[in-house]
């Protein structure tokens, strides 16, 4: 038994009484049992003859509130308060990484813009600067700078959350953790799975937790845990409306698995927008949710989706109502290739579809600046030199100023000395720590990381098959100034016919069996495409073949997208894209193994892509042993690989 | 969204002002805190584990469209009494047009108000739907610190089969309000359950307070400010308050209705307004409420204290929801006969009997 000693008074009978009673009728953990005895779950309060009242707990209600002091001191550690330099305002946020990334609200993290000031509760304050945003999803990727042994939260499973699951929300309501100790308000989950629809232009919050732990302005941006302290979303709206801004018992929070869908594309700093069917559906009244509009540009369509089909399932997920669609694809990202199950006059078909990006990109910067608020008058800067073409630091007027002259069209990169806060705090110094990670370019939150994270993939294909210096063929240790790709292989099937291709700079053959293809402009390459010709495989190769040998510089545009799922499956796949010309490369990377696993060439946007995928011997110093080319969701040649010679232009084998 | 009939009138407008002192809700804390002798219920309360009382009450609870606009929201909550499809809600402009349920399944019904209680603000709705999951009222008074939970559609979060919200609380105090008429503007004088979560937002009206046992220990009252202080109360109308009224109504005792049963007299030998001495204000609504304008000195409406700007609620059983039917229903009672009223002045329900 423990007991309590507390000062008499009026108020703290009940309060204790009302403690024990809602622990032992609530009990919070479920595998805590109950026992019939009702005398067994009791709470003694005595008022000794001087007047202290002592209060005597159950075992079972000490392990509940065990539990519950437990699951805080896991939680609190994590939680960030955020404020933005020069007295902005601002918010919470949570750890997610020993390295300091932390999700907030876009809401929060803009008007503060590429730099803020976060506290934790051990007292500390850290610089912090913007990693990503997602304007319409209502979160953003920051950064905490100066340790690698940040306390962070680990994420739950925020599918399992469940109504009536007890939970905490620890954050900075009103700006009160000026002293960096957070509050923590305590309640259960009112709903789950919740849709909330767009206010204003953008933000939408679909498939949400709500809850009725106390939220009020300034936790914005904060952790929602379950009852043993993981994270389980990010609060960022509540249902304010006559009663004014605070607490109505209805919060609402990002669920953390929409989050974790979108942290790939976070870390590449962009700007990430939302995904659509480019399908509208509505929820029959007999149940169902039809299709009433499609796209005839759309993967949907490609894929056989027709006005009046019922969509039954996406991503795994099973949808019975408009509701439920949009649930799930608000919270996927762009450009996902999601498994997806619709019924076509009663017959069930499956299929993958690619997710379209919600807005263009100009569109989405502009319609980012309209949805924020007008920054606080203050004073102009002093002018300087540069001022010109750096604009105040606020992302959002950032971008929505860089979008009036065209010719910035190639995200040729800003001054790296970036500018602090928004109008508000315009003459904020950013300190140097910040501003060495911070890279301000169109369309991207922080271009810093993007930079770093091409740098390391490249690094990463160099070091794997085809290494020039690895062709002992060759004679040379290094690589010929202009090699060129030989590949020999059988396609896989009973004809096993014999199949050479060559790449170089600018000569392309493919032989299979007797017949013989050849190209010599990369216009070719792309009708090839266009016709889903099986010498699409040749485009595939050869931005791989001028990646390795040219780097990043070698494409007009090049940039990290983020992770996305290979044909609709986990694990997500590093991804970076190089444009050149009309051609779009994408290459798709094991995170871990760091193994090139496919590569897709995008003619037209509204044509499937060719997508070569690529199958390694454990050993990823040799040839791949299979090469498979595959458009939409056919398979249109499969090879396997016996030779892949290397050589130096003109070289004879 | 149900499309929803607009509101043009509201009785509120019709209230007048009561100065009162000024009482706060924390002031009820300070009377009524204490310890009750018996702080835990029965030994069936530990049983119920959290998620399943959850599911239990959500599955009883309904979502009620009907009229709204204007700032009024067109929807409220409800929960099942019975399971042959009896709802249990608040009496309120929702119901101003035959209201659509909604349940937790996503099936969806035309209800028809089978019985109501201006006094208790409560309205019974019939679905026509069996072996439904519903919850009981526990007949005795709760107690002090009884954890509940609380259950409706507040702000019309959920939509079609999505199931309604869960809060949790206790309650907190337990007390009147009539103390402070006029401060809260409701014809309710009884009991009223304190609620420490904020629970009485829009659309929350009608839903469920349930308690560890299962049972409903209350209805969610409407939205109620404190007239002088600005603070919105958090409350709601006791089961056992409602145990009575809705018994009578699911048991056929008490039932109102819109379509009379009596045949129409010809004009000359039934009532009407003008010949009771009650004009009414001018009608040019499709559906125009029956508000007093002006009474007749020394009519009948007069010597039984009918005053301008009450608005007449039942005729006998029959439900008055617009001049049209008050006119319809006293031409179905001899002019001989005395006319029985209930009627709504202020925030109080009268009851009045016309002797011709």
């Amino acid at each position: 038994m423990m007991s309590i000693d507390i000062k008499p008074t009026f108020f703290q009978p009940l309060l204790i009484a009302r403690a024990a009673f809602l622990l032992a009728t609530f009990l919070p953990a479920a595998n805590i049992t109950l026992a019939d005895d009702p005398a067994a779950a009791s709470t003694l309060v005595t008022t000794r003859a001087d007047g202290e009242v002592t209060a005597e707990l159950d075992p079972r209600l000490e392990e509940a509130e065990r539990r519950r002091i437990a699951a805080v001191e896991r939680a609190l550690p994590a939680t960030v308060s955020i404020f933005v330099p020069g007295g902005g305002g601002g918010g919470s946020g949570v750890l997610i990484s020993p390295d300091g990334y932390a999700l907030t609200n876009f809401h929060v993290s803009s008007p503060a813009g590429n730099y803020m000031r976060c506290g934790l509760s051990d007292g500390r304050i850290y610089d912090a600067v913007i990693i990503g945003i997602d304007p319409v999803g209502d979160l953003a990727l920051i950064r905490l700078l100066g340790r690698n042994d940040f306390p962070y939260a680990e994420m739950a499973d925020s599918r399992k959350a469940q109504v009536g699951h007890w939970c905490l929300v620890i954050g900075n309501p009103f700006l009160l953790a000026t002293n960096l100790q957070p509050t923590v308000t305590w309640g259960i989950l009112s709903g789950v799975g919740r849709y909330q629809y767009p206010s204003g232009t953008l933000l939408e919050y679909a498939d949400c937790l709500q809850t009725d732990a106390s939220i009020n302005p300034g936790n914005s941006g904060g952790p929602l845990f379950d009852d043993s302290g993981r994270l389980l979303g990010i609060v960022g709206r509540a249902s304010f409306e006559k009663r004014g801004r605070v607490n109505v018992g209805v919060g609402y929070a990002i669920s953390i698995n929409q989050a974790k869908n979108f942290l790939g594309d976070f870390h590449s700093g962009r700007i990430l927008d939302h995904a659509t069917l480019g399908a509208t559906v509505a929820t029959d009244p007999d149940g169902g949710a039809r299709v009433s509009n499609i796209l005839d540009s759309s993967d949907a369509y490609r894929r056989g989706l027709r006005y009046g089909h019922t969509v039954v399932e996406i991503d795994g997920r099973s949808v019975n109502t408009a509701n439920e669609v949009q649930n799930v694809l608000a919270t996927l990202p762009p450009q996902w290739r999601v498994p997806l199950v619709y019924m076509d006059r009663g017959q069930r078909k499956s299929t993958l579809v690619r997710l379209a990006n919600l807005h263009g990109s100009d569109e989405l910067l502009a319609k980012m600046a309209a949805a924020l608020p007008p920054p606080p008058p203050a004073p102009e800067p002093p002018k300087e030199p540069d001022s010109q073409d750096n604009h105040s630091g606020q992302q959002d007027n950032d971008n929505g100023d860089e979008a009036k002259p065209d010719g910035d069209k190639k995200l040729l990169p800003k001054p790296r000395q970036p500018r602090g806060g928004d109008g508000g705090v315009k003459n904020v110094e950013i300190p140097p720590a910040v501003a060495a990670v911070f890279e301000a370019r169109r369309g991207f939150a922080n271009y810093f990381p993007n930079r770093i994270k091409q740098q390391e993939m490249l690094v990463n294909l160099r070091g794997q098959f085809p290494t020039w210096h690895a062709d002992a063929t060759a004679g040379a240790a290094q690589q010929p100034a202009s090699p060129v790709w030989k590949i020999e292989g059988k396609t896989v099937n009973d004809q096993s016919l014999a199949v050479r291709l060559v790449i170089s700079d600018d000569a392309f053959e493919m032989t299979m069996g007797d017949k013989t293809i050849t190209a010599t402009s990369r216009s070719e390459l792309y009708d090839a495409i266009s016709s889903t010709n099986v010498s699409g495989i040749l485009a595939c190769l050869d931005a791989w073949r001028s990646l390795l040998l040219r780097g990043t510089d070698g494409f007009g545009e090049c940039f990290y997208r983020g992770q996305v799922p290979l044909l609709g499956q986990r694990p997500l796949l590093d991804c970076l894209i190089g444009v050149s010309g009309e051609l779009e490369a994408t290459w798709l990377v094991h995170p871990e193994s760091t193994a090139l696993e496919a590569i897709e060439m995008t003619a037209d946007r509204d044509d499937d892509p060719a997508e070569l995928h690529i199958t390694w011997s454990d050993d990823r110093s040799q040839h791949p042993t299979h090469l498979e080319l595959r458009y939409g969701t056919s398979s249109v040649l499969k090879l396997t690989i016996d030779a892949w010679e290397i050589t130096a232009k003109g070289e004879a084998k | 969204m149900i499309s929803s009939g607009m509101r043009l009138f509201s009785s509120a407008h019709r209230y007048g002002s009561v100065r009162t002192c000024v009482v706060s809700i924390s002031f009820l804390f300070v009377v009524l805190v204490g310890i009750p002798s018996s702080l835990f219920p029965s030994a069936a309360a530990y049983e119920t584990n959290l998620g399943v009382l959850v599911r239990q009450a959500q599955r009883a609870a309904v979502k009620v469209y009907g009229a709204g606009g204007g700032g009024l929201v067109a929807y409220q909550s409800g929960f099942l009494v019975s399971p042959s499809g009896h709802v249990a809600t608040a009496w309120s402009y929702v119901l101003d047009v035959e209201p659509v349920v909604v349940l937790d399944d996503g099936r969806r019904f035309n209800a028809t108000i089978v019985g109501f209680e201006p006094k208790l603000e409560l309205a019974v709705l019939k679905i026509e739907a069996d072996e439904l999951p519903y919850l009981e009222l526990a007949a005795e008074i709760s107690e002090l610190a009884e954890p509940i939970l609380a259950v409706s559609n507040l702000f019309g979060i959920a939509s079609g089969d999505e199931p309604a919200s869960v809060m949790q609380g206790t309650v907190s105090s337990i007390t009147r309000l009539d103390a402070r008429r006029g401060i809260f503007k409701t014809p309710y004088t009884g009991t009223v359950l304190i609620l420490d979560l904020v629970a009485n937002n829009p659309g929350a009206a009608g839903g469920a307070v349930v308690a560890s046992d299962g049972r409903a220990i209350g209805m969610l009252g409407k939205e109620l400010r404190d007239a002088s202080a600005g603070v919105w109360l958090n409350y709601a109308l006791p089961s056992s308050a409602l145990r009575e009224a809705i018994g009578n109504i699911v048991a056929g005792r008490a039932v109102v209705t819109t379509e009379p049963e009596t045949p129409m007299l010809p004009r000359d030998q039934s009532h009407h307004p003008d010949t009771l001495g009650m004009s009414l204000i001018p009608n040019v609504l499709e559906n125009t409420p029956a508000f007093v304008d002006r009474v007749i000195p020394a009519s009948a409406a007069a010597r039984a204290d009918v005053r301008a700007d009450d608005l007449v609620l039942l005729v006998g059983n029959v439900r008055i929801d617009s001049q049209r039917t008050l006119i319809d229903s006293l031409r179905r009672i001899d002019r001989r006969d005395s006319v029985v009223m209930t009627l709504q002045r202020g925030v109080q329900i009268v009851s009045v009997t016309l002797m011709p």
